[in-house]
Parts: C-alpha cells; sequence; structure tokens
C-alpha cells in the first residue's frame, strides 16, 4: 500500500478544462463585436449589440479565460514546488464553483444591461460580493499551501502569484465600493473626477496584477520546466519583482491624461509609468535568457515556442505602454484603436500565448499522459494564433495612427479638416484585417479544444504521488 | 486654486514619491555587483528539477533603469508633479490650453473678423466661407441634422424650406446660439376619445389637401378651431415665433403616418436644440448661421 501523500490534482483539471471553454466562449464574443463594427446591422437585438457585449467580451476573456488560466496554474505550481498538497480542499473546490457561477452570472446580466459602467469592474455589487468570497478563499488555500510547504524557501513564481491575489483583493474592495439601490443597481462609492482616479488605480492594476504579475508566475514554472534549464538570474528576479509590483501602483492616471484629474498626478502616473519599462523587461529577460544552452529547443518544441513567444510579446507591450504613457504621444494615442492595438498585443500575444503553452504543458500530466494528442497541431495552433495577432496588432496601429492625425488635422482656415465620421469610415480596412487576425486567433483555440478531447477523453485522472524534496547539491 | 485642502497633503505627496523613486534605485544598486555566482546555481531546488542561476543584472538593462530615474527626476523639477511644486518651466494644461487659443486666435482671427463684418447673404456667397461653414457643420451639427442637412425623425431638416422658427439669417443665428425648446403638450385630455383625437386628424388632413374622411374632418373642424388653433393657426399654416410647425405642407417632424401624428396629438412632443453661445464663439456662429442660411432649399 503505497501511504505516500498526493498532490490535489482534482481542482487543477477543472480549471484547466474551463479555461479551454471560456477561452473559446471570450474569443467567439471579441469576434462577433468586430464584426459588428463592420457591419452594424448585426446588432441585432439590444441583448446581442455591441454596448452590452463589449463589456462581456472584457470579462470572459480577462476574468473568466485570464482567471481560469491563473487558478489552474496557481494551484498546480505551488503545490509542485512547495512539495505539499492544496491547503484547504473544501474550499479549494469552492473557488472553482464559486468562479463559475460569477462568470455564468456575469454572462447573463451584461447582454441584459445590468452593469455599474466601471471598465473591467461592471459585475453589479451582489457578483461583486461573491468574488470577494472566493477571493478571500482563494487566497486562503494558497498562502495556506505556502505556509505547509516543505521546501525550505518559496519560489518565485509563488511570489508573483501571492502579490497578484493580495493586491486583487485590494484593488476589487475599494474600486467597487459602492451604494445599493436595488438588487441590481448600485451607485459608486466616489464622485467626480475621485471616481475616475479609483477607478484607473484600478484598471491599470488589473492590467498590472490580474493580466501581468500573475501570467508572470506561470512562465516562471512553465518556462525553466519546459526548457529544463534553471532561472536564468535569481538577483535580477528580486529586482524585477519588488520594482515591478511596487511601481505599478503608481501608473493608473496615465489613462487620464489631458483631464480633469490635476496636473501634478497625471505627472506622477507618466513618471513611474517610465520607471515601469525596466522593471517589466526584467521578467522578459529573465524568462528568454532561461534558454540559453538550450535555443536549439525552440526548433522542434512547440509549447517552448508559445512560451517565448508570450515573452517577446510581453516586452512589446511593456515598452509601448511607457510610451503611450508620455504625455505628448498620448495626445495622439488616447482614444484611438492603438489603444485597442496595444491592449490586445499583451492579451493575445502574452497572456493568450503564455497560458496555451502553460495548458499544453499541463493537461497531458493531469492525466498521466506523456504529451498532448497531436503535437503537430500545437505547432499548428501556434502558428495561426501568431499571423492572428500580427495581423490584428499591425491593422489597429494603423488605425490608431491614422485616427489620431485626421483628428487633429487643421485646415489653414483653423477649421478640423475630417468630421469624426470620416475617419471611422477610413477605419473600415483595418476593422476588416482585425476580425480575419481574430478569427484566426479563435480558430487556434478551437483547434486546441478537439486537441484537447483526444487527449483526455476516455483517460483516468491522473494521481500524482508527492516527491520528496531534493536538497541542494551546493 | 490648489488641489491640495491643506499643505501637509502635498508635503505627504512630494516626500513619498521623491522616497518611492529613490526606493527603486537602491534597490536596483544594491544588487547590481558583478560578483560571484555568474556562472553557478543558488542551490535551491524546486520541483525535483527547477533550479535558479544568479548572473549579475544586465548592464544594458541596469542603465536602461538608472535612465528612467533619472529622467524621472528631471521631469519633476521641471514639470508639476512633487505637490504644490510648479516645476521649474510652470507649465500647467490650463495654461497650455490657453496659449494654444491665443496663438489660433491670432492665426485665424483676422479671417473671420473680415466675415463677422459682412452680413449673412453676403457670408453665405462667398465660396470660402461656404466651406469653412460646411466644416464646422459637419463637426457641430451633423451628427443630428445630418452630413447634408436633410434631417431624420424629431430632427428637422435644414433644406426643405420649411421653418419652426423662421429662415431668416436673425432667426437661424437665434435658433443655433440660443437654442430652442419645441413643445407640443399632451392633448389627447383636451380632445376626448381616441375617435376624436381621430376626427381632428382627419380635419389636419383636410386642410394640407392629403386624403381624408370629410365627415370626421368636419367632426374635427371643432376642436381643431378651439384647441388647436391657439398655436397652429385658423388655418394650420403654423406660428414661427413659438416654433409651431405649419400642418399643411406634408412635412411631419415626427413622422407622417396615422399612428405618427395621433401619438403627437394625444401625448405631444418636445424638441430641444441646444445653446451653442459660449461652446462656439461669435464667429464660428456667424459662419454657421450664413451656411445653414446658404443651404440649397
Amino acid at each position: 500500500m503505497d501511504l505516500r501523500e498526493t498532490y490535489n490534482y482534482t481542482v487543477v483539471r477543472q480549471f484547466a478544462l474551463m479555461t479551454v471553454v471560456w477561452g473559446i466562449v471570450g474569443m467567439l464574443v471579441g469576434v462577433l463585436i468586430a464584426a459588428q463594427l463592420i457591419w452594424p446591422e448585426l446588432n441585432v437585438t439590444p441583448w446581442l449589440s455591441y454596448g452590452r457585449l463589449r463589456p462581456l467580451h472584457t470579462n470572459a476573456v480577462i476574468f473568466a479565460f485570464g482567471g481560469s488560466a491563473l487558478f489552474t496554474t496557481s494551484y498546480y505550481v505551488v503545490q509542485r514546488t512547495c512539495h505539499a498538497r492544496l491547503f484547504a480542499p473544501a474550499l479549494a473546490s469552492f473557488t472553482f464553483w464559486g468562479w463559475q457561477a460569477v462568470i455564468v452570472m456575469a454572462a447573463v446580466t451584461l447582454p441584459l444591461g445590468i452593469s455599474t459602467a466601471k471598465e473591467y469592474a461592471e459585475l453589479e455589487w451582489p457578483i461583486d460580493i461573491l468574488i470577494t468570497l472566493v477571493w478571500v478563499s482563494y487566497a486562503v488555500v494558497f498562502f495556506g499551501t505556502i505556509a505547509k510547504r516543505k521546501t525550505p524557501h518559496i519560489y518565485v513564481a509563488n511570489w508573483f502569484f501571492g502579490a497578484f491575489i493580495l493586491t486583487v483583493a485590494v484593488l476589487h474592495l475599494v474600486n467597487s465600493a459602492a451604494v445599493p439601490v436595488t438588487f441590481w443597481k448600485s451607485y459608486s462609492a466616489y464622485a467626480g473626477v475621485q471616481d475616475a482616479m479609483v477607478q484607473w488605480w484600478y484598471g491599470h492594476n488589473a492590467v498590472g496584477f490580474f493580466l501581468t504579475a500573475g501570467f508572470l508566475g506561470m512562465m516562471y514554472y512553465f518556462i525553466p520546466k519546459q526548457a529544463e534549464r534553471p532561472i536564468y538570474s535569481y538577483r535580477l528576479s528580486v529586482v524585477h519583482f519588488w520594482a515591478l509590483i511596487f511601481t505599478y501602483m503608481w501608473a493608473g492616471p496615465h489613462h487620464l491624461h489631458y483631464t480633469a484629474l490635476p496636473d501634478w498626478a497625471q505627472s506622477l502616473g507618466m513618471v513611474f509609468s517610465l520607471i515601469l519599462l525596466a522593471p517589466s523587461w526584467g521578467g522578459m529577460i529573465n524568462g528568454i535568457m532561461t534558454l540559453s544552452g538550450a535555443w536549439h529547443k525552440l526548433r522542434d518544441d512547440p509549447i517552448l515556442k508559445f512560451l517565448v513567444v508570450s515573452l517577446s510579446f510581453y516586452g512589446m507591450s511593456t515598452f509601448e505602454g511607457p510610451m503611450m504613457a508620455i504625455k505628448t504621444v498620448n495626445a495622439l494615442s488616447h482614444y484611438t484603436d492603438w489603444t485597442v492595438g496595444h491592449v490586445h498585443s499583451g492579451a493575445l500575444g502574452w497572456v493568450g500565448l503564455v497560458s496555451i503553452g502553460s495548458l499544453y504543458y499541463l493537461i497531458p500530466r493531469l492525466y498521466g499522459r506523456a504529451t498532448m494528442h497531436s503535437v503537430n497541431l500545437i505547432n499548428v495552433h501556434f502558428w495561426v494564433a501568431t499571423i492572428g495577432i500580427v495581423l490584428y496588432i499591425a491593422s489597429m496601429w494603423i488605425a490608431g495612427v491614422m485616427q489620431g492625425l485626421m483628428w487633429r488635422a487643421v485646415n489653414d482656415d483653423g477649421t478640423l479638416t475630417y468630421s469624426f465620421v470620416e475617419s471611422v469610415k477610413a477605419t473600415y480596412p483595418y476593422y476588416a484585417i482585425r476580425l480575419v487576425g481574430g478569427l484566426l486567433y479563435f480558430s487556434g483555440m478551437l483547434i486546441m479544444a478537439w486537441n484537447v478531447w483526444k487527449t483526455v477523453a476516455g483517460q483516468r485522472p491522473f494521481v500524482a504521488p508527492i516527491p520528496a524534496v531534493r536538497l541542494a547539491h551546493a | 486654486m490648489s488641489d491640495f485642502t491643506h499643505d501637509a497633503w502635498s508635503l505627504y505627496i512630494a516626500v513619498i514619491t521623491l522616497i518611492s523613486i529613490a526606493a527603486c534605485a537602491v534597490l536596483l544598486l544594491g544588487l547590481s555587483s558583478r560578483g560571484a555566482g555568474d556562472a553557478g546555481t543558488t542551490g535551491h531546488v524546486w520541483d525535483e528539477d527547477i533550479e535558479e542561476g544568479n548572473h549579475p543584472l544586465p548592464r544594458w538593462w541596469l542603465w536602461l533603469f538608472v535612465i528612467t530615474i533619472v529622467f524621472s527626476l528631471a521631469y519633476l523639477a521641471l514639470y508639476p508633479g512633487l505637490g504644490r511644486y510648479a516645476g521649474y518651466l510652470s507649465w500647467g494644461s490650463d495654461g497650455q490650453y490657453q496659449a494654444e487659443q491665443a496663438s489660433a486666435a491670432t492665426q485665424y482671427g483676422p479671417l473671420i473678423d473680415k466675415y463677422l463684418k459682412q452680413d449673412i447673404k453676403t457670408v453665405a456667397a462667398d465660396p470660402r466661407a461656404r466651406e469653412m461653414g460646411q466644416r464646422l457643420f459637419l463637426n457641430y451639427c451633423a451628427q443630428c441634422h445630418g452630413s447634408d442637412a436633410g434631417g431624420s425623425r424629431g430632427f428637422p431638416s435644414l433644406r426643405d424650406g420649411d421653418w419652426l422658427y423662421g429662415g431668416e439669417p436673425e432667426a437661424i443665428r437665434a435658433s443655433i446660439a440660443g437654442g430652442r425648446n419645441g413643445l407640443m403638450p399632451p392633448m389627447g385630455p383636451s380632445v376626448g376619445s381616441e375617435d376624436d383625437v381621430r376626427d381632428v386628424m382627419h380635419y389636419v388632413f383636410s386642410l394640407g389637401g392629403r386624403a381624408h374622411d370629410g365627415l370626421r374632418a368636419f367632426r374635427g373642424k371643432q376642436k381643431f378651431d378651439t384647441i388647436c388653433a391657439a398655436c397652429h393657426g385658423a388655418k394650420g399654416t403654423g406660428n414661427p415665433q413659438i416654433g409651431a410647425p405649419n400642418l399643411t405642407d406634408d412635412i411631419w417632424l415626427h413622422g407622417a403616418s396615422d399612428a405618427s401624428i395621433i401619438e403627437s396629438i394625444t401625448r405631444g412632443r418636445g424638441g430641444m436644440m441646444p445653446a451653442h453661445k459660449g461652446f462656439l464663439d461669435e464667429g464660428k456662429i456667424h459662419l454657421l448661421t450664413a451656411y445653414v442660411y446658404g443651404l440649397p432649399r
């Protein structure tokens, strides 16, 4: 009889499969609203109109797809790197069912037009309370597991997961503070420019902690695992971790350049966004340099391709971000599709690719298999997705810069050269290219779903024993 | 005006900002040595085979970090950021806006002044002024009245010759500058039953020569004369003083169908043209008035 303790893979498996499902749902809604911008006739009912589906798309990809990917990987990584079974399994199970309930409620209320109208925090207060309960449980499970670890040190991936969990709790509680009026209607606790500032303090840290710190945690486990190389530099981890989580906190005001926000607050948002460049790139360097001595593996390992190319997009969008935070650049880019392109180079390129690569590593292991059903299809997925991203972001860059230039063009008599609708008309071809890019990325997810199905169907869930801690060989 | 309710807040912002930037620098420089550990690992192992190297910070990256810190300090010396301190350049977004407005006034002022001195009919005939007027129209008016000024339901066409408040230059200028509040009160209760309302509608149709039921129109006349004529006139030709539309020209702002007209009588209508005075300066209002006046009718 084997008396060794085992890892809790059940909740990891549940979240892993739902990540794929929500990825497909969220991206399908994205494809639909991209099409609505080309063919407004597709706004067939109020429930399926652009204004209601757009927040559904962002919530579905960030919190349903991205959130499930983070739960999957953090629960897996924290167990494996602590050599400890997940703390409080009942709470872990509650986080799964609770989070799925949040997503389903979002999918019902947003099309009904029930929304707080705060970007990325649209869900009304009853759902916010459920989010809070799930999140506190998540923190208990995660930090409880850290506490019972058998390794002397806490692995760097867990620093990032931990920072992500703690900060998102604070962000959610502060920004979602509201006065309920009815069961499905509330008003923000803040007014005027303070409300805007709290909202973008939340909004940019949602990017910094939900979409960056959490996914860096993912990167720090799956890249060294897949490349079979040590992480490049512990020192770099320390510097970029602390600098990143500290500096992100200040960056929010760059969303409010040239608004009623006082000039001093705008300036602080701008300079800290610039300081953020190096800490962001620290993560990229640490991941990419981990491959030194193993570059040849990139040739025939599509999982590694996903992981490394995700870091390239991470580096690209974290260079672009600080540049767009400079007031002079922002004066051109703000309110244009350039912002949309920037967000998607982060979302599709960084968050999407690193999650997909990690899942391709993870899913066979959760079902006791060595690899996915088809490694070739992983490769196909990689190319379809990458071409999709390039089409998407290149078209939105061109469209955004064009819009910015058209909006500011002035005739020699002082009148504006273009009316707004002329800039919309000029954007049509780029909307079409963006739709093609989005469709490619979406079809990649369908390929993945089929591959996952063939990998897990009929397989018995794998029960993994916890290995003994290998002591340092120093 | 200061953004701070108390000096202490200004000081708090300045101090915490500088300490924060300094903390980034200390963290960076504290771990920047090229010392030992370059090739080896830290000796920690997780999950059987994850190890950590301990390479020194890449120099180009370290310098990139330093440059952003130096830039930030310089920026905060020149521009507002450290609490109440205005920055060496005394720049402010208000000041920048006013400077840009002043420079635009210098650059375009003479041209606008030239048109301001001319009367509307002269400006309306000037091709360059019409071009300017059209661009202003496309940015400020087209959202409601349409790019071709043809209007849509609830938003009047400006080229059908039917002016709710008069089509003379001064009336058009007054509409643009001061806005208009069009109000048709709900008349259902005064007129009577649904059938009575329908009778009034047939009488209105008869005034404009539209197909109608003679008996119903006969019955509706009495109601019209006592209730509707006060605003729309005894012959239904309207009153531009109060924006009461002409009912005889077969132009229906809120729809021409029986149902729309019954709805208008029963439940009333409201229309609002916002005032542009203050938002648009006198020169722009002058050019827009001339443009609208000169639209082909």
